[in-house]
């Protein structure tokens, strides 16, 4: 039976928490260079303020090696295992030793607790956390984004009709009309179509791994519709409320169109690490 | 304008959105310690203080984290301490219509940006605690802040930026998608 090396398995640990410590404390340079536009276009001063208070705040936290907010999230994981790693029950314990080193060394706020007793688990693992989703690949790499509470709860799906594909930029923006400045935008927003109920909500999450430098014309289409609104920066107006759209797609059921929106505030923090795997 | 505590009547010179710095001693207070000061008294001298709707994460003396929390979560809550004399409550995404009319003549909302708790912790200095065995989260902070940089959401005369941008928001939606009805908000 193939198993993994117990040097795999600490390597694993040491790169997923050394992915957390860069995605908590700094934010990649593709978001970062998003903000510096909207910086740029926005004219009210009410949302100019706030977009430079981010800036402001992002230097502080690379700076002193601190989380850029005090909502650090839960961990959510995306996996590459090339054919020599099984995806086997001691690499997912592997992934979850280093969410606690990363919980106890930066440190994070422990967030994750039973849904019903609402008890904390105190490391930031549970339970199907660190959600982790696994892909085969050609290298082991761990990417991990970090999900805070405002922005997900404002995310939602529909499962539309066949003939309401039209309907999708409203319902996006509808999501946003709800979520007003609860999210703590900008925000970007991953957008999933297709697949099953389950798999747009995925999708939609994968998009928010997408670099947002560029969106193709209809992303930028529902971009402007979210930025229309008006809602601006932290709900206080301005026409930054949509940093960037991104969408992921997948075939779905001649029958079905599903649509799920997965709402990330400015904060859109990921890291990756490369395993070597002998 | 660069406002000090304890503040004063120039709390009523303010208009929704305009910027303002703050400085001065802040009290973080979250939903228990309302509770408790509901129910117990308010451990400070509540005459032109501002209370800051923050958990902070605090190692020793030095602030590590304080970025606001939600402070819709205290609509409810909030009168008993504009009644006492608190002069500014400062928070993210804005209150209701409760607060707005308690606000009224004598107390404004100020807005501090979401997730900047990197930002905020850099301008703080803890001075003491209250309440400390409901939770570092959850307890009373005494914060000395320097120059802190906040918006106005809602003045003392009704006047409420949060509000103004979701009606337009919402007429603007109607006005693109208008062969839509659009959801209850």
């Amino acid at each position: 039976m193939e198993s993994v090396s117990s040097g795999l398995l600490e390597a694993v640990a040491a790169a997923t928490a050394s992915a957390l410590l860069e995605a908590e404390t700094s934010l990649p340079s593709d978001v970062n260079a998003a903000i510096g536009r909207a910086l740029e276009r926005e004219k009210d001063p009410t949302a100019r303020a706030q977009l430079e208070n981010i800036r402001e705040n992002i230097h502080y936290a690379e700076e002193r090696g601190l989380p850029l907010c005090q909502d650090t999230g839960v961990p959510v994981i995306y996996l590459t295992l090339p054919p020599s790693v099984p995806a086997t029950e001691t690499l997912y314990e592997a992934l979850a030793e280093g969410v606690r080193q990363a919980t106890n060394s930066i440190p994070l706020r422990p967030n994750v607790v039973d849904p019903f007793t609402r008890e904390n688990t105190t490391d930031n693992t549970g339970d199907g956390m660190p959600a982790v989703h696994v892909q085969p690949g050609d290298e082991l790499t761990i990417t991990v984004l970090p999900k805070g509470a405002g922005a997900e709860n404002c995310s939602r799906i529909a499962m539309l009709l066949p003939s309401q594909k039209d309907e999708i930029t409203r319902f996006v923006a509808e999501t946003m009309l709800l979520a007003g400045g609860k999210p703590c935008p900008p925000v970007v927003l991953g957008i999933g179509i297709g697949a099953t109920f389950d798999g747009a909500a995925a999708l939609a999450k994968e998009a928010l791994l997408l670099p947002i430098d560029e969106m193709d014309p209809f992303e930028q289409e529902i971009c402007d519709a979210v930025n229309n609104l008006g809602i601006g920066p932290m709900g206080l107006g301005g026409t930054t409320t949509a940093l960037a759209v991104k969408v992921r797609r997948g075939h779905c059921h001649t029958a079905s169109l599903p649509v799920a929106v997965n709402v990330q505030c400015w904060a859109n923090r990921r890291a990756t690490r490369t395993v070597e795997v002998e | 304008m660069d406002l000090k505590t304890p503040l004063g009547d120039e709390v009523l010179d303010l208009r929704a959105g305009d910027a303002v710095t703050l400085s001065g001693t802040v009290y973080t207070a979250r939903d228990e310690a309302h509770l408790r000061m509901r129910e117990e008294g308010i451990p400070f001298d509540p005459i032109g203080a501002a209370v800051y709707h923050c958990g902070p994460v605090i190692r020793g003396h030095e602030v590590v984290a304080a970025g606001p929390t939600t402070s819709a979560r205290m609509n409810a809550l909030s009168g008993f301490l504009l009644d006492a004399g608190v002069r500014a409550l400062v928070g993210k995404g804005g209150m209701d219509e409760q607060v707005r009319e308690e606000l009224r003549g004598r107390a404004v909302y100020l807005a501090f940006t979401g997730g900047c708790a990197a930002l905020a912790a850099a301008r703080m200095q803890v001075k003491g605690v209250s309440f400390e065995d409901l939770g570092m989260a959850e307890a009373v902070w005494e914060i000395e802040l320097d120059h802190l940089p906040l918006i106005v959401g809602i003045d003392a005369h009704g006047g409420d930026l949060f509000a103004a941008v979701m009606q337009k928001a919402k007429l603007q939606f109607s006005q693109e998608f208008n062969s839509y009805k659009g959801p209850d908000l």
